[in-house]
This record gives structure tokens, sequence and C-alpha cells, in this order.
């Protein structure tokens, strides 16, 4: 039998090969993303709407996973993607997109989504610059970072953006290298099904290839062994004394719980004011 | 011909492209803040101004912000504190400025902002068209279109002396076609810096105005020792009145435009037609294009090979689309037989925005030509030489028959 690669079940293979630059992290996420679908046993899409933005990692799913997907604006994905689930909330909307697009020109709808603890799961792909323009400094952009606008280094402080989310009332959120892709894929089936109420939130450390890290004279492997030291599992993190935190990525899942969610709680609503409504 | 106060052979020739000829004058321009937010094919201006900031090349405040409405919302800011702003930006960009565009010009700021013109979504589209300066046209905005990168550095330049003079005090948008012009090497010259920083008169002056609670005039800026509050609550009793002075100024844009013109081929020894429309071959021509932008520059080589054979074909570049020249489009024209008026961009459900304003420029004339109205190059088709003669070859045709059969035609789109 051919062998074939598990992501090709979930992928337009008409339209590959993918526009992402080569050695792109992008393409580690899909992988993750599609065995997550298979172990869980989810071959049919079709109650998947998958909603994203502008960048690099919006491209994920709009052309290339096989399932309904819209490619909105910059910043948007998350206002498309509540109105898609306010609509018809038995589907599963899954936003994907890129840090330039949750986290700065859409990041009021990012923290107001997870107020809400609304029924969304956003993946959030933070390659640390806004690269579709060819690597701007973003509010990721860790400092000390050379970019194209910062070209002695970045003096700005960056988001945590995960650390926001862990605050507000989303029920999971966990953070992930690209080099820890088993967590991840774990980390994804887990948001998908056993927690799979609320604002899940999954932000994967994935800088850009083109504009991170070969504009550091690395190279893409390099730049993974140096990522998985960097990688630090958040108990131990919590261990480190101050002075040696810098540097190092906190990951892990931060949170998990299955509070109720905005859905839960609109339904609840509307059933003590008017006995229920079609459809919810 | 009268010799240029900085002759072409001290002027500087850098091979660069649209985008960075834009970034080039601005750093030369003594602005005071920069406040942008990256989008193709913009974004080649902010990142080599940025560069210059970092290096100390300019004195200017750069501000990364997180949204092109906080691009905006930062440069209306330091303008009304008095600073020289410029920003810069396409399609979406421009779109979600759109709330802000009004409160600049509203407030009479002016703040110069160079629009690299792109399609606007839906579907995502990086290349241009016109749409994105379309949506701006009733925002009290100047606009002005350029054909080639020279035009680029050299009217980014005069904006600033036609936003910031006194009878016109309103933004200033410099629309140059993404991609054709912003990522497309040409030799620019370039002045020398003192002569720009000559031409504006230093850094941005600002105007006085009287204020009667502190019954004095002073300068129109944000200053603690002479508080002003601005844009405050301005119901039915006072809103339309203070929209009459917006109506003014507009009217007297088109005259400082043309001055700067002139104020500019003394110094360079380059000039744009009048400043506000640039024509070519129309005086004796029978039938005319009217084009914004880069694609002027096909139409005329198209043009003049057909001159050659002995068809009598002109072309019509606006310069400035807002103000619209109407009584100068009418002038020109009179007597054509036949116009053709190409958009790039149109109104869903009625023509192309520059068709409108030309058919507006001839409602009240006797003699008015036959217009027809061209779609060209959405999404960033090519207007090709072939095009441009399908065009001329189609006037002719209606100049022939005297008879407009169809008022709206696309050009180069598959059916």
């Amino acid at each position: 039998m051919e062998a074939r690669h598990p992501t090709r079940d979930y992928v337009r293979e008409e339209v590959l090969p993918t526009t992402f630059c080569p050695g792109c992290y992008n393409g580690i996420v899909m992988n993750a993303m599609a065995l997550a679908f298979k172990e869980l046993g989810i071959y049919d899409l079709r109650s998947y709407v998958f909603v994203s933005g502008i960048g690099c990692a919006s491209w994920i799913p709009n052309p290339y996973l096989k399932a309904d997907s819209i490619h909105t604006l910059h910043g948007r994905a998350i206002p498309v993607a509540t109105g898609i689930k306010l609509a018809k909330p038995s589907l599963n909307v899954i936003v994907i997109a890129g840090d330039g697009d949750l986290a700065s020109i859409g990041g009021n709808h990012l923290i107001h989504a997870a107020r809400r603890n609304m029924d969304i799961l956003v993946i959030m792909v933070n390659n640390l610059v806004y690269a579709m323009t060819r690597g701007q400094q973003s509010p990721t952009t860790p400092q000390g970072f050379i970019t194209i606008t910062t070209p002695y280094g970045n003096f700005e402080k960056p988001f945590d953006i995960s650390r926001i989310i862990v605050e507000t009332n989303a029920n999971y959120v966990a953070r992930w290298c690209i080099v820890n892709f088993p967590q991840l894929k774990e980390s994804i089936k887990e948001a998908l099904a056993k927690y799979n109420r609320g604002f899940r939130f999954i932000e994967i450390w994935a800088p850009c290839i083109t504009y991170v890290v070969r504009y550091e004279g690395k190279t893409a492997g390099g730049a993974l062994k140096e990522m998985s030291k960097k990688c630090v599992p958040l108990s131990d993190y919590e261990k480190l004394p101050m002075e040696k935190r810098d540097g190092c990525i906190a990951v892990g899942v931060f949170k998990k719980e299955l509070k109720p969610s905005f859905i839960d709680l609109y339904k609840s609503y509307v059933e003590k004011a008017v006995g229920g409504v079609n459809g919810i | 011909m009268l010799k240029p106060r900085v002759p072409l052979e001290e002027q500087k020739v850098m091979p660069v492209n649209g985008d960075e000829a834009v970034a080039y004058a601005v750093k030369q321009c003594l602005v005071d803040v920069v406040a942008a937010y990256p989008i193709t094919p913009q974004t080649i201006i902010v990142e080599k101004f940025s560069e210059f900031v970092a290096n100390g090349e300019v004195k200017t405040q750069y501000v990364p912000v997180e949204s092109e409405h906080s691009a905006m919302s930062a440069c209306i800011g330091a303008a009304a504190a008095g600073a020289r702003t410029f920003t810069s930006t396409s399609a979406q960009g421009l779109a979600l400025m759109w709330e802000n565009l009004y409160i600049a010009s509203g407030l009479r700021l002016p703040i110069v902002m160079a629009v690299v013109n792109r399609a606007l979504s839906a579907p995502i589209n990086i290349h241009c068209d016109h749409s994105d300066a379309y949506g701006m046209r009733d925002s009290g905005w100047i606009q002005l279109f350029v054909e080639n990168s020279q035009e680029a550095y050299d009217t980014t330049i005069q904006a600033f002396k036609i936003a910031e003079h006194p009878e016109v005090q309103l933004p200033v948008a410099v629309n140059l076609d993404g991609f054709f012009l912003s990522h497309t090497l040409e030799n620019v010259y370039m002045l020398p810096d003192e002569e720009v920083h000559r031409f504006l008169g230093g850094y941005r002056k600002l105007v006085k105005t009287y204020v009667d609670y502190l019954n004095r005039e002073v300068e129109y800026k944000l200053d603690p020792a002479n508080p002003l509050s601005i844009g405050s609550l301005d119901l039915y009793d006072y809103y339309f009145e203070h929209k009459m002075p917006q109506v003014e100024a507009m009217k007297k844009a088109s005259d400082v435009v043309r001055r700067v013109n002139e104020e500019w081929y003394e110094l360079t020894g380059r000039s744009y037609g009048d400043g506000v429309i640039d024509s070519y071959a129309v005086e004796d021509a029978d039938a005319v294009v009217i084009v914004l932008g880069s694609s002027a520059g096909t139409m005329k080589y198209v043009a003049s090979l057909m001159r050659q054979k002995g068809f009598k074909v002109g072309v019509v570049r606006l310069r400035m689309f807002r103000p619209f020249p109407f009584s100068e489009v009418r002038e020109l024209l009179k007597g054509v037989k036949v116009v053709g008026v190409m958009d790039r961009g149109l109104s869903f459900g009625s023509y192309g925005p520059l068709y409108l304003e030309v058919n507006t420029a001839f409602y009240y004339s006797k003699e008015r030509p036959l217009l027809v109205n061209y779609i060209y190059g959405l999404g960033g088709r090519d207007l090709s030489p072939a095009m441009a003669e399908e065009v001329f070859m189609d006037l002719i045709e209606v100049a022939k028959i005297s008879e407009v059969r169809e008022h709206l035609k696309f050009i180069g789109v598959r059916s």
C-alpha cells in the first residue's frame, strides 16, 4: 500500500504546494491539527468551520483545509467566528490566525471573546513579527529582536498573550513551542474533545522562518534545537528565580476548566426570559 | 526655458521604487511624527522611514502602532498638537481609517498620507486599483494622483506645502499605484535637503485663530498655555456653519495646487501640467480619454502611436481628483467629440466615480461630448497597449456614429 501522509486526508491536494516559505513551521501546525482530528476519529469536518484573518497563519485553513473556511479581514477572525457560532451553535468553530492578527489589530476582540467565554477554539500561531508584510516589529516581538523596522533591536515590551487570556474568563489556555509536537497535538485534542466548551486558546510559539530565524542568520534546524532548550514546562518555570526566567518560554496548559460557556449562559438567559428559543 | 534654481545636474539621481521615493521625500520634509501600520504594498515606505529614524538621519518620532485606525488617530493627535505628520496605507488599512479621515479634515489638520492604491477585499487582493481612493472621496481630503515615481517624490513634498497653506489647512492624500509604481525601480531626481526645507519654509507653521473665551488670537494647536477644546459636540445649532469653511477651503485648494506646481517648476524644472490636469495632445483631438494614475503613461504611449497612424486622439490625466476640477475639464475638452472616462474601480450599481464627476462637469455646457465609461484593471489587471488601443478605437467608432450604445464597458475582463 502506498504510504500516505496523514495530513493529506484533511488538505485540498489540488491547491498544493502551500505558499509558505520553505521550512515554515505552519506546516507543523497543520500536521498537529490533522493528527489531532485523526486520533479523535474525526474524518469528516462537515461540522467544523475554520475562520482566519490576514497573515501567514491565516492561510493554514484557507484555502488548504478540506472544510468550510472563511478568510476575513485583518484582526476580525474572532467576531466572524462569534457570529457563526451564535447563528448555528451546533457548529464547531475554530479560529486559526497569527499574533499580528489576534494580539495586535484584533486584540480587542480577543480579550472580549475570552471574557465572554465564547464557544470557539482559537489557535494563535505566534511567529513574533508581522511576517506577511516582511517581518516588521509587532506587539509580540521580544525585546532586543532585530526586525526590519527595529534595525538596532526592539525596545518595546511585548505582550505575553497567553498570560493575558489566563486572567480572563476563558476555559482553556495552553502554550506550546513548535518543538513540543506531541504535547501540542494532545492539547488540540483536549480542546476539541474533553474541554469542548467555552473559550479555548492555544498559543503556538513558531518564530517566522524567514524574518526571525534566517534574519538572525540561523538555520531552521538550529533554531529548533535552540528553542527546545528555551522551552521550560510551566511547573519548572515557576520554580526559576526571576533573573533566570529571561529568555525562557513557559509552556504547558495554563488553565483547563469547564465553566458554563457563553452559549450555556445565553440558553439559560433565554429560558428564563421567554422559556427558550428554537435552535439554541 | 527658465533655468531652475536647482538645475538637474545638482539634483541627486537615486534608483528607487515608488515607495522609497516617497520615503526619501518624507525624510527631507522635517516631519515631526510618523505613525503607521504595515500593509502591502505600502509597507516599504514606513520600513524605509523607520531605518532613517533608527539611524538618526531624521528627528522624527516614529510610532509603530497596532492598527491603521490607531495610525490615523496618532496622526490626528500629533497634528492637533502642532506637529507635521505623515502616514501611509493601502486598501483595507485606508478603509479601517475611514471614520478618522473625517476627523482629520473636519478639525482642519494638514496631515499628509501616501495611499498606495490597492484593491479592496473580498476576495483578498493585494494589487492595484483605485477602489480604496474612491472610498475616501467624500471625506474632505485633497486627493492627488501621480503617474510615476518621480512625481511621487515631487508630489509628497508639495503635499505638505498644499496641506499647510493658510488658505487650505486640509489633509492631503498622495495616491500612487500599488506595485506598478510602489515596487518598480526608476531613476528619481532628488533635491538637496536644504532646498526642500526652504521650499516648505522650515518646520510646520501654525495658523492663528480667534478664541472668544481667551479674547485673542492664538495658534491653532493644543497648548496648555492657551487651552483649546477641539472636536467638541456641535449639533444642529452650529455644525452646519462649521462645515462651510471646509467647503471654502476646498474651493481654494485648486489654486494652491496650481501655484505650488509653478513654484516647484521654478525650483526643479519639473511640473505636471498645470498641477491639476496634465494633458497630452488634446488640442485638436476628436477622441480623448480621461484617466488617473500610472495608466496615463500607457495611454499617452498608445495615443502617440495612433497619432502616427493619423488618428486624432489625446489623453487627459487628472492629477487632482479632490477637489474635482470641473471647470478646467469643461474648458479643456470643449469641442471634443467623444470622451472616454477610464475608471480603475466602480460604484456597484452605478458607474465609475470619475465618470460621474465628468458627467457633472459637462451637464451645464451646451457643447457636450459623448461620454463612455470604461472600467479597467480591477485587482491589478494590467492595462496593456492592446487594451488601450481597443479603448481608442471604440471611441473613434462612437464618434463616427455619433451615438453611445453602451455607456458602461469593461476592458480586459474574461466572459
